[in-house]
């Protein structure tokens, strides 16, 4: 019955050879919903950065290395992304470390590695799609769904570059990588039993997690979201004015470039963390129901992808790649809209930014190469 | 791991996979919906209460302070305009470190220890952390453009530009036109403090403290919209401010300046009034202030200097110092006699140059008096007790007449109250009654005191103002006019009172008026007959004179200090010398300026406060020839 499933399905790899999608391997439906959402970004980002030019350009430039990271990923076979995982894997937490230990700082978070004169980047970033890749590489080879060792061992990998991320600190970038590494586990069949006890472990220590791990700060955010007014020019701030900005906007918003709260530069972060408040503000109700809309289509035809790619792992790697674009954008939003803390999470495709966009655009890439390459 | 893999299921896997993508889809979907459902009930449920916060924050209202009426005097000459000054502010709430601040400040203006320290008291007293808070005022173009240049650095300060009060004519004017000061939180318990946001300054002195309602204006208002650090980025509506009132004044700027001159440097005062109108064509008062330092900003040393200063500078003596009239008094003394029908202009007394009263020891000496009793003006009539001052003649009418008749005689030409108009900070004087001397004394009326009163001394005081107007009292003919600074009539000025009805003097003929007039003619004109046949102030003023003046001395004693001023013990000597006191008015016929001149300490009023009369008259009148022709 499986085989006759898989068999009904349509191929890129037979059949429609001709087609000029096939032969570059990208799902021609993905793209154009995800160009949808870029070019929606860059319209928006026209307002956001007030009339500084100079940064709408770099971000186009940026969204150009963005869609080659895309084509360059959808063009290497799942094979060679199974045989590298591990290895990746583990430079990935090589250089974690070395963050810790010859990073920069930047903003009194230590998360980037500086090659003098020629560039920099997060290590944090790689391991976005590194540690869903090395768990789906554990798991393909085990008997699945997994056992309660291959549970445990899989939460090793995913949680010590988690925590390595977490200490830099860049608590957004850790809860996105450990999204992704946990979907792998969710998407392999793991024990609904073993699922809902984690939660209801989780939410016994979660005392304990206040007192001990939470930073400070961390609890002030958390503080802030049930009451932003308790400190309304500090913490709060950003949730008064964001959601003042959001709600402002009503249900057709203000016009474009019409909104106050980002122009007079009363949103902080209206490019980056906090460009959905400009959309809530200028477009109003219906342009952020039309990027949700975007949004979740993305993530139905990535699963429907994900579902139809040709092996346990890449299934499993695809399907945890869409599971991270949904944490990122549900996080983002939900901290801008003041249903949860303050986290440094972009949004994706559309916050100023490009490091973030070339990794979730590789990661459509992986996602393509997954379902579009021969069956191995 | 070959047999885990012989045994693996791809399509069970395929299977599950898709079940939990369908499960993990369904759990997106409804935080889906958990984000629709918050951006509903911002965007549409709660979308006023985010609309209102989100006006709130843009936009700001603004007071607009209104610039100040300017003063004028009668010729169209500028007394008091107001004049762009830059100063520098700080907004606390924009500031994160206010002593890095400081520093960045003191080092880009390159500012001295002692500003440093001003800056600090003026940091200390703010009480609003969102207000701007004026720090250093009056600054240079080179510190403005300074400022200009390195503003980026400087978050939370403003270079503020307003119009400060400016008075041209700096210490000359300073006790007739006043001045303004710093507004104080006092200040605002005794004005309607709406009107004053925004305004730095409030009349405090003289004209500027009077007509302050008028000259201040009305605030505007604007709304603004601002961004999150404050700035201005547009104007939405304005409701401008309504300027003060121009006012005219009655003063004559150059004679003003004349007037200071002829005082020479003395201490003194001189007022000039217009006889038909009141109007005060000069008010000095000497040593004088520059005005213009309580408005840019005084340094305590200065003020110190000018507060402590023995010679009292802030004090108006034109209007608030009170002195013995002395025998300026006398033609008050001799009219009374006639409106109460105790003497005539024929009587004559014998002047030995003493007086005794009947059963009493106590010997009344003249001016005149010389210890081997050789003084004494001989045969006395009034006409001749005026114009050589006989004391003697005065002690004896005095002590005839009724002391109460004398009293309210003599409150008719305003002693003992502030006749004026708009100067209501001018002291009364002192009319001593008997009923004032039993409360204030406990002692009875003494027959005394009358006789002293006669002559303008004992416990009489009157100012330069209450003299001046007791000259244009008798120029008129004994019509009273009430002196007033403003000329302008303009009805929208709210302090102007009413039309003044001018009072007449009762009990006085006319050719009683002319025969006083000429009397006090004598004083200046009646000379060349010999030591006791000429005026008094003949010698000094009389000789070189192209018009007809009239005009009476007075030396009046100084008993005791007056005024409840302090003075340096060490300086005694000099504040123990006589005062110098001559009114007048010219020309006889058709006066047009009536003067008190009063030189403090100065000796002799003849021949020390006369030609400082004559020299003001002189100057009133060449201007008016020379606007007749």
């Amino acid at each position: 019955m499986s085989l006759d499933f898989q068999r009904s399905l349509p191929s890129y790899s037979s059949g429609a050879a001709s087609s000029w999608y096939a032969r570059i391997h990208v799902d021609p439906m993905l793209l154009l919903l995800i160009t949808g959402v870029v070019l929606f970004g860059l319209v928006i980002l026209s307002s956001a950065v007030d009339g500084n030019d100079a940064l709408f350009y770099a971000q186009v430039r940026r969204m150009g290395l963005a869609y080659a990271a895309l084509i360059i990923a959808a063009q290497l076979p799942p094979a060679i992304y199974l045989r590298w995982a591990p290895f990746i894997y583990l430079v990935g937490l090589g250089l974690l470390i070395l963050v810790l230990v010859v990073g920069v700082k930047v903003k009194g978070s230590q998360r980037w590695i500086d090659i003098p004169g020629l560039f920099r980047f997060q290590p944090s970033e790689l391991m976005k799609i590194a540690v869903p890749m090395a768990v789906a590489w554990y798991l393909q080879q085990r008997m699945l769904p997994p056992s309660l060792k291959h549970t445990l061992f899989s939460l090793l990998i995913i949680a010590v570059p988690a925590f390595l991320i977490g200490v830099e600190p860049d608590l957004g970038t850790s809860i996105l990588v450990a999204g992704a590494g946990v979907a792998v586990l969710l998407l392999a069949g793991l024990s609904w039993r073993w699922i809902f006890g984690a939660f209801a472990l989780i939410a016994a220590a979660a005392p304990l997690l206040w007192q001990f791990v939470l930073k400070d700060y961390q609890q002030q955010r958390i503080l802030t979201l049930f009451d932003p007014q308790s400190d309304p020019l500090g913490a709060g701030w950003n949730i008064i004015q964001s959601t003042t900005a959001i709600g402002s906007g009503g249900v057709f918003g203000k016009g474009l470039y019409q909104g106050s709260q980002s122009y007079l530069d009363f949103l902080p972060e209206a490019r980056t963390d906090f460009i959905v408040a400009v959309v809530g503000e200028e477009l109003g109700f219906v342009g952020v129901a039309f990027l949700l809309t975007l949004y979740l289509l993305i993530i139905a035809r990535g699963l429907f992808l994900a579902a139809q790619a040709g092996s346990t792992f890449g299934r499993l790697v695809a399907g945890a790649l869409v599971m991270t674009f949904f944490i990122y954008l549900f996080v983002n939003i939900a901290m801008v809209s003041g249903i949860l803390p303050v986290v440094g999470v972009p949004l994706p495709l559309v916050s100023y930014g490009g490091t973030s966009a070339i990794t979730l655009m590789a990661g459509f890439g992986i996602i393509m190469s997954m379902r579009t390459h021969k069956a191995w | 791991m070959l047999v885990e893999l012989s045994i693996k299921d791809s399509g069970r896997e395929q299977e599950m996979f898709i079940g939990r993508a369908i499960i993990l889809f369904a759990l997106v979907v409804i935080l889906f919906a958990t984000l629709v459902a918050r951006m509903l009930t911002l965007q549409v449920v709660e979308h006023e209460t985010y609309q209102l916060r989100a006006d709130n924050n843009r936009t700001q209202i603004q007071t607009l302070a209104p610039s100040r009426g300017m003063i004028y005097d009668r010729n169209g000459r500028l007394l008091a305009d107001n004049q762009t000054s830059f100063s520098l502010a700080v907004v606390a709430e924009r500031v994160e470190d206010i002593e890095d601040l400081l520093s960045s400040i003191i080092k880009i203006l390159s500012l001295d220890p002692q500003q440093v320290e001003k800056i600090r008291a003026e940091l200390a007293k703010r009480s609003r952390t969102d207000a701007a808070v004026v720090i250093l005022e009056a600054l240079s173009e080179k510190q403005v453009s300074l400022l200009a240049v390195n503003r980026h650095r400087l978050p939370g300060i403003e270079v503020m530009s307003h119009l400060v009060r400016s008075y041209p004519m700096g210490s000359i004017a300073a006790h007739a036109v006043g001045s303004v000061r710093r507004l104080t939180k006092e200040d605002l318990q005794t004005v309607q403090p709406v009107q004053y946001r925004g305004s730095q300054f409030i009349g405090k002195r003289g004209v500027e403290a009077f007509y302050e309602k008028s000259l201040h204006g009305k605030v505007g208002y604007q709304k603004v919209e601002t961004d999150a650090y404050g700035r201005v980025r547009r104007v939405l509506d304005v409701q401008g401010a309504q300027t003060g009132q121009n006012l005219i004044l009655h003063l004559d700027s150059k004679l003003q300046a004349v007037s200071v001159d002829a005082l020479d440097g003395r201490r003194g005062a001189v007022v000039a009034l217009d006889p038909a109108t009141g109007g005060v064509l000069a008010m000095v008062s000497q040593p004088s202030y520059d005005p213009n330092l309580f408005v840019s900003g005084i340094s305590p040393s200065q003020f110190k200097e000018i507060s402590n200063s023995i010679y009292v500078p802030l004090f108006n003596r034109a209007v608030n110092g009170q002195y013995a009239p002395g025998s300026t008094f006398k033609p008050v003394v001799g009219l009374a006699g006639i409106s109460s029908s105790t003497t005539d202009w024929k009587e004559t007394i014998d002047d030995k140059g003493w007086f005794k009263l009947s059963g009493q020891e106590r010997v009344y000496r003249d001016w005149s008096w010389t210890k081997d009793d050789s003084g004494g003006q001989g045969e006395v009539n009034l006409n001749r007790a005026i114009y050589r001052s006989s004391n003697v003649y005065f002690y004896d009418l005095a002590s005839r007449m009724e002391v109460n008749s004398l009293l309210s005689f003599a409150r008719q030409f305003g002693f003992g109250r502030n006749l004026a108009l708009d100067i209501p900070q001018a002291s009364s004087g002192l009319l001593p009654t008997p009923e004032w001397k039993r409360k204030v004394k406990n002692q009875p009326w003494y027959p005394g005191d009358s006789v002293n009163l006669g002559i303008g001394q004992g416990d009489l005081l009157a100012t330069p103002l209450q003299m001046a107007a007791v000259a244009a009292t008798i120029a008129n003919r004994g019509k009273v006019v009430r002196p007033k600074m403003l000329m302008s009539g303009d009805p929208s000025i709210d302090e102007m009172i009413g039309v003044d009805e001018p009072l007449q003097i009762v009990g006085i003929s006319e050719e009683d008026w002319e025969n006083m007039v000429d009397s006090m003619e004598d004083v200046v004109h009646r000379g060349g007959k010999g030591f006791r046949g000429n005026g008094t102030a003949w010698a000094y003023i009389g000789q070189n004179i192209g018009y007809r003046m009239a005009g009476k001395s007075g030396t009046s004693q100084v008993v005791e200090i007056n005024q409840g001023e302090v003075y340096d013990e060490g300086k005694l000597s000099e504040f123990r010398r006589k005062h110098a006191w001559f009114i007048a008015f010219a020309p006889v016929d058709n006066p047009t300026i009536a003067v008190a001149v009063l030189v403090e300490n100065g000796g002799g009023g003849s021949s020390v406060a006369a030609p400082v009369a004559k020299a003001v008259i002189d100057a009133h009148l060449a201007k008016d020839i020379a606007r007749i022709r």
